[in-house]
């Protein structure tokens, strides 16, 4: 039986980037406050709650959907929504026959300024190995079972372009104003997972 | 490179952890160290500019593999982050050991010091067929290795372009920039039946493609086929 490198080291994960953190700063590598102010736009300023606006925004205003879709860099920056990991933004418009859902099979490469820093299960190993292949299993077993004559697309972020969906507005929602229907569109919708669903 | 991390496609993965709509992606750095991952990333590639986000996310490939597996993400970028900063001379291995109080564990070296992007490509139009090189690539590399040889068809050319992966993912910042190409293939010519019926989009470098070869089914049905088979 081989080994595991863990055999061989009894530091946890945190030693490491701790003791990766001392050695910077002993040198002074680390410009003062330039780890918490990125840490709070990563963890603060990035967040789905952006994407809603945005796809809220498409669904009331037909001019602003076509931008969109047309140029999503332009129109995400119209609300401010542009930084590292969201400088080419393109969004994926589903239709009655069309399911969009997006992956980093290589990595984990996401659309940060609008939909947030990816999570734990789209980094990890099994949404990244099974979503390719056999994305409507995976959308089925995650809680979301497509008609038959849906066509699901995935699109595996392999390069520059960061994709958000831009799901089908629900039906029931005509009376609906903007904030309520950003609350409609989660994060998982916003992967294309998940589809905006009332109450 | 035809590592751990080309995953997609890759069979006896369980369950993907997670029920939609679940909240727990809540709060992002879920232990304290984790923002330090793309933070102190960051110090060096915006800050030092000692390498490229295209260098760090070929040194988290570069990370041996049983090492690899058992790894959790913010883990693996903390590695290549430490391996590139010494392999840029910024600090020393020694250091890090003696920071940590045991040995840091770094990713292999590579085994490949990059290519250019390949001369003689040619510019593609939405609708185009097109195959991807079937080419073996041993450094970094942006094609998932399941559309190696495989044809689709071009749904949108970007209006930007970006330095070539190949290329900038071994520091040479030489690199030679190129659109890419969101490209469309069925699942089912990717791994026959033994995938789901469906469609993937991958986001291609110029420099991957070229024009699929014609195939009589391809021809053009207009006016000179009709001729042709009248």
């Amino acid at each position: 039986m081989n080994a595991t490198p863990s055999a061989h080291t009894t530091s946890t994960p945190g030693e490491r980037a701790w003791a990766l953190f001392r050695v910077m700063k002993e040198k002074s590598l680390i410009p003062d406050g330039y780890v918490e102010g990125l840490t709070q736009m990563m963890s603060e300023q990035f967040d789905p709650a952006n994407g809603a606006r945005v796809v809220a925004r498409a669904w009331v205003d037909p001019a602003f959907r076509e931008l969109l879709l047309k140029d999503g860099t332009a129109a995400c920056a119209q609300f401010g929504y542009t930084g590292p990991q969201g400088e080419y933004i393109v969004a994926l418009e589903d239709t009655p026959t069309l399911k969009n859902v997006i992956v980093c099979s290589l990595c984990s490469c996401t659309n940060w300024p609008v939909l947030g820093l990816p999570p734990e299960w789209y980094k990890g190993f099994e949404y990244r190995a099974r979503l390719v292949r056999e994305g409507r299993t995976v959308l089925r077993e995650l809680g979301t079972n497509l008609p038959d004559d849906v066509v699901v697309k995935v699109w595996d972020t392999t390069a520059e372009s960061r994709y958000l969906v831009l799901p089908m507005r629900p039906a029931g929602t005509d009376g609906m104003n903007e904030a309520q229907l950003q609350a409609l569109v989660t994060k998982d919708v916003l992967i294309g997972v998940a589809l905006p669903r009332l109450g | 490179m035809d590592g751990f991390h080309d995953l997609g496609g890759f069979q006896g993965f369980g369950r993907v952890p997670h029920t939609i709509n679940s909240l727990d992606y809540k709060p992002v750095f879920k232990e304290d160290w984790e923002h330090l991952a793309y933070s102190l990333m960051f110090v060096g590639v915006d800050q030092l500019k000692k390498f490229s986000v295209d260098e760090v996310r070929h040194a988290v490939e570069r990370i041996d593999v049983r090492q690899h597996v058992g790894t959790r993400y913010y883990e693996r970028y903390v590695i290549a982050t430490a391996t590139l900063l010494v392999e840029t001379g910024v600090l020393t291995q020694a250091e890090l050991d003696a920071a940590l109080g045991s040995h840091f564990k770094l990713a292999n070296p590579p085994h490949s010091n990059g290519r250019p992007a390949p001369a003689g490509g040619a510019r593609f139009e939405v609708g185009d067929r097109v195959v991807v090189r079937d080419e073996y690539v041993s450094g970094h590399i942006r094609a998932p290795g399941y559309v190696r040889g495989k044809e689709g068809v071009v749904l949108h050319r970007t209006t930007e372009s970006w330095p070539f992966p190949d290329t900038i993912g071994h520091g040479d910042t030489c690199a030679v920039h190129q659109p890419t190409y969101h490209v469309e293939f069925r699942a089912r010519d990717l791994w026959g039946d033994a995938a789901d019926d469906g469609y993937v989009v991958a986001d291609l470098f110029e420099g991957y493609l070229n024009r699929a070869p014609v195939r009589p089914a391809d021809a053009p049905t207009g006016s000179h086929a009709a001729e042709t088979t009248a």
